[in-house]
């Protein structure tokens, strides 16, 4: 006999009881994942923009949305690689090379579950955010080197094994550039860090920290395999590097995956060094003023601006020689960041700086 | 000293931000690319584009079969063949220019005695379907006929300098 009631009573337990919680966490990261992707559409439009500006040209401007020419280009874009056929070439391993797209997105995507929004707005406070971070950021190698293993070609091969290396060179320099925020901060919370950096412009870390963060970001643009450090998808010599083989939704997962990584990166940069939410007002306006306000408004507004420099870096630098990004890598930024941990233990000794009050 | 010097210069990047700079100004600089469809460049009257085959203004075809376009093409795009026609004066029975073997190179048109075949300013122009390249006799005529008043007038255009 069919009963309504006990079926009513369970849905309703389930909404209402102890899986309201996850349920609404899980409405709110696809929001989230969504909003992440969107920007994403459209940093890749801004991409195309601004290095047809700087190189004097016009850059996409055929596809309309809401009369601004070209704003519409990204989803042309997608639909056209949505109808595109999926081709998997016969020596592959079938398996991985399916799997490899997905591993690249999916720690891309989960970086952001430690990343606070503003004061109140993060998915997972964590105590150990940073070490979250760190090891997120370290699997989004594994999607690459699997998708040029699995390839089974020369050239996808090539562009995984250097995509691996220089991964593995630029993760120690970044480490260390962490450790010196670490220090400013005393906490691995991500919150806790923002937070210490509270009180006007000159108290966020950029100023005392500024060696780390150009360390940091440079790390950070090898770590995205942007230009001018892309060797791992060097045209000139390889192709395209490990999505030679590639076609279609699983190339464009690639190519969301690296842009994903690519804000992640901005978001992570103004947080660590430019004061996250904190509002650039803080201290030179009353408190009670609207844009002295900590929230999400400064944090967005921030993160544009190293997500510009990305731009603005691939238009200027040709891309490095192979054995130059190492020499980078191990012989200049490493020893930096060595140095200015000293300096920061030096700073801490004579209490200046994020140390006054230790 | 030098190496002293070249250490700060590297280490204070001194040189990227001096190549960034210079894209920032890039950024702002007045934008070259023409919207093509809207906006065109100024085009010349010499410009080499599509073949056509004129007539004089009786209508009578002016290519007289001498072949001289034929040997003058380095491309060997031009195929004619010829015959006595029924007035009793020498055409050609088939005139063909390959669009794909053609280099748009004009020597046929300065090779013709009677300024029967001319390039035209036309370049905008298609292929849908294979074979469409080869331009026969009635195709070229067609274009003739059709553009005559702008050949007449780029032709009046560029005799002072002949």
């Amino acid at each position: 006999m069919w009963q309504w009631a006990p079926i009513r009573d369970w849905l309703s337990q389930l909404i209402t009881g102890y899986w309201a919680n996850p349920l609404l966490t899980a409405v709110q990261v696809l929001i989230t994942m969504i909003c992440i992707i969107l920007v994403m559409a459209f940093y890749t439009l801004a991409e195309r923009k601004v290095i047809g500006w700087i190189q004097s040209r016009r850059g996409p401007n055929r596809v309309d949305l809401l009369g601004i020419p070209g704003a519409a280009q990204p989803f042309a874009d997608v639909f056209k690689l949505i109808f595109k056929e999926i081709i998997v070439p016969t020596d592959a391993n079938q398996f991985l090379f399916r799997l490899a797209p997905f591993l690249a997105l999916i720690p891309a995507l989960a970086l952001w579950a430690v990343i606070p929004f503003s004061p109140e707005h993060v998915f997972a406070n964590v105590d150990a955010g940073l070490l979250y971070l760190l090891a997120m950021t370290s699997m989004g190698v594994y999607g690459i080197i699997l998708a040029g293993w699995a390839a089974n070609s020369k050239y996808a091969f090539l562009g995984a094994m250097r995509s691996a290396a220089q991964i593995v060179a630029y993760e120690i320099a970044m480490g260390f550039a962490l450790v010196g925020v670490l220090m400013a901060a005393r906490s691995l919370n991500i919150g806790e860090i923002v937070r210490s950096q509270s009180g006007g412009p000159l108290s966020w870390y950029w100023f005392w920290l500024m060696p780390l963060m150009f360390v940091y970001f440079i790390a950070g643009l090898a770590e995205t395999n942007r230009a001018p450090f892309d060797v791992a998808e060097g045209e000139s010599e390889i192709v395209a590097g490990f999505h030679v083989d590639y076609s279609g939704m699983a190339f464009a997962l690639f190519f969301i995956a690296e842009y994903v990584n690519m804000i992640t990166v901005s978001a992570l940069t103004v947080i660590f060094f430019l004061g996250g939410w904190l509002s650039p007002f803080q201290g030179y306006l009353p408190d009670d003023n609207l844009l002295a306000q900590p929230g999400f408004f400064w944090f967005g507004l921030k993160t544009l601006l190293p997500m510009f420099t990305f731009l603005w870096v691939r238009a200027t630098f040709p891309r490095y020689r192979y054995d130059q990004i190492m020499r980078l890598g191990w012989k200049a930024l490493i020893p930096v960041t060595l140095v200015w941990l000293l300096a920061e233990g030096l700073m801490a000794w004579f209490k200046v700086g994020p140390w006054k009050h230790l | 000293m030098q190496g002293i010097r070249n250490f700060f210069k590297t280490y204070f990047l001194l040189d990227l931000f001096a190549g960034m700079w210079l894209t920032w100004k890039g950024l702002l600089r007045p934008k070259v690319t023409i919207n093509y469809p809207e906006e065109k460049t100024p085009q010349s009257f010499r410009y080499r584009g599509l073949h056509a085959l004129r007539r004089y203004p009786n209508g009578e075809e002016r290519c007289i079969a001498c072949k001289l376009c034929e040997a003058a093409c380095p491309a060997l795009a031009i195929t004619i063949e010829s015959d006595v026609a029924n007035d009793g004066t020498r055409r050609t029975t088939r005139y063909d220019i390959d669009l794909f073997k053609c280099i748009y190179c004009g020597f046929c048109e300065e090779a013709c005695p009677v300024d029967a075949i001319v390039e035209t300013r036309i370049h905008e122009y298609h292929m849908e379907a294979r074979g469409e390249n080869i331009m026969s006799k009635d195709k070229l005529l067609a274009i003739g006929e059709r553009y005559e008043a702008m050949i007449a007038q780029d032709k009046a255009a560029d005799a002072p300098y002949r």
